[in-house]
């Protein structure tokens, strides 16, 4: 770990963010109230036969987020080097992640189940899908968590399962082997460039993304002397969880339950491309004398520190931190003062990504601050290459103020 | 038989386990891998990363 970037941890808490630290240990079962969330929707939906209960996660996930992270504002506290041991081998973080896991899949079960027996117009049906995606936005968090934990059988088994219930087989091999691989350079389809819309963005990251996830897992077969379709892919493996499961529904709760799985599923996949989008916008890797991209550096991420929405994304905003240790638990996580900073949570920059021209105004001056005005040192989308550089290229003039 | 160290998670490589996951049976020497093997567990440092941890000698059983 010797980095030239200041260590974070080396900067002490204060007693305030000591009780929080505590408070935080409970706080992160906040992972298994989403699923929760959703489930008491649904009742609440037949119950008072009123369908706009169904949009009662959609709303939690990019207002209610927004809003508390606005009160409740930056988390400040850092793990020291002690705290960080207790925490790495404490289970409980990994049983949390557990939980939630089978609660995703009830979630998924119950909302199908109600939107399928109910009598709810086209309008609050999409309410249920939009909740549902928020939840598989979360599902897929959290199964990001435990693919990382590549020396831990338990979880990574896990990590299957969760991604299954949004039938993202390949997220976990591509995201390890080939987004930490290639971040923030050209080459990723999983990082955003400079004045690419969200849009133009998933048409590049879904179809490159799953492409890369299965010749990455093709390859690593074919060195194993197996066939690319056997048994042991473990794409193949997770997709046939989704394909039962979803079967299984449809054969319980009728045929209108796949079109609803099928769509909450490719929206919930759009809800990771949002995510993806906003991680990495317009930061790119120099390349150095050998042709190589320089390693990936704090500052090659954005991050944001608020405190509800790094709870609900299990502290994924501090992204500097996990691109430099990939294998870092969660409750480990830092926040690097000196690294890009958003100006929101995850959930409410999502939302911004939906309005590219807002996405635009909020965005574009602060990768261009980065880059001290010389977009040389942009990952800029090559369509949009001649009017950024007329309207933003201006190296020398940011270095000398 | 030697062993090599990731210098970013600690995963280590050993050329008597070799790593069955990623397709180097056990016996693989670390002449054997290929030069952009990334860390198969971090997978962000690759094999001219890893530090070496020497020979490790054989304990009788």
């Amino acid at each position: 770990m010797s980095s030239a970037v200041i260590q974070p941890e080396t900067i002490s808490a204060t007693a305030e963010e000591r009780k929080w630290a505590i408070a935080k240990r409970y706080w992160y079962l906040v992972t298994l109230i989403v699923p929760a969330i959703l489930i008491f929707s649904g009742v609440m939906a037949i119950e008072t036969n009123s369908g706009q209960w169904l949009w009662l996660l959609t709303v939690v996930f990019f207002i209610v987020i927004p809003i508390v992270d606005f009160i409740f504002g930056a988390d400040s506290f850092n793990p020291s080097k002690e705290e960080q041991d207790a925490l790495k081998d404490d289970s409980y973080y990994k049983k949390i992640l557990y939980a939630a896991t089978a609660f995703q899949w009830l979630g998924l079960a119950s909302m199908t189940c109600v939107v399928t027996q109910g009598d709810f117009s086209w309008f609050n049906i999409l309410g249920a899908v939009l909740s549902v995606g928020a939840m598989h936005a979360v599902g897929l968090t959290m199964s990001h968590e435990l693919g990382h934990k590549m020396n831990d059988k338990a979880q990574v088994v896990a990590a299957q399962i969760c991604s299954a219930c949004s039938g993202y087989a390949h997220f976990n091999i591509e995201h390890n082997k080939g987004h930490h691989k290639d971040v923030a350079t050209p080459d990723d389809p999983a990082s955003s460039r400079m004045g690419e819309s969200l849009y133009k963005f998933a048409l590049r990251e879904l179809p490159g993304a799953a492409r890369r996830g299965w010749s990455l897992e093709a390859s690593r077969l074919k060195r194993q002397k197996r066939s690319a379709f056997s048994i042991h892919n473990e794409l193949l493996q997770s997709l046939m969880i989704t394909v039962v499961a979803y079967g299984a529904m449809t054969y319980f709760f009728g045929w209108m339950a796949l079109p609803f799985l099928l769509i909450t599923a490719v929206y919930g996949w759009f809800q990771l491309t949002m995510a993806n989008f906003i991680e990495h916008y317009g930061l790119l890797r120099q390349t150095l004398e050998n042709g190589r991209f320089e390693r990936c550096q704090p500052h090659h991420s954005w991050n944001n520190n608020f405190k509800a929405s790094n709870l609900l994304t299990l502290h994924l905003q501090r992204h500097s931190d996990h691109h430099a240790h990939p294998t870092r638990p969660y409750q480990l996580l830092r926040d690097y003062h000196d690294a890009p900073e958003l100006p929101h949570g995850y959930p409410a920059m999502m939302g911004m990504a939906l309005i590219p021209a807002a996405w635009r105004t909020i965005m574009d001056h602060r990768v261009v601050e980065w880059a001290k005005g010389d977009m040389n040192l942009v990952n800029i989308d090559p369509a949009q290459r001649d009017e950024i550089f007329r309207q933003f290229h201006n190296p020398d003039k940011s270095k000398a103020a | 038989m030697a062993q090599y160290e990731c210098p970013d998670c600690g995963y280590v490589y050993d050329e008597k386990t070799g790593c069955e996951r990623e397709g180097y049976p056990a016996g693989t020497t670390w002449e054997q891998i290929p030069e952009e093997f990334p860390c198969p567990d971090c997978f962000v440092r690759e094999k001219p990363d890893f530090e070496s941890l020497g020979e490790i000698k054989e304990v009788g059983e």
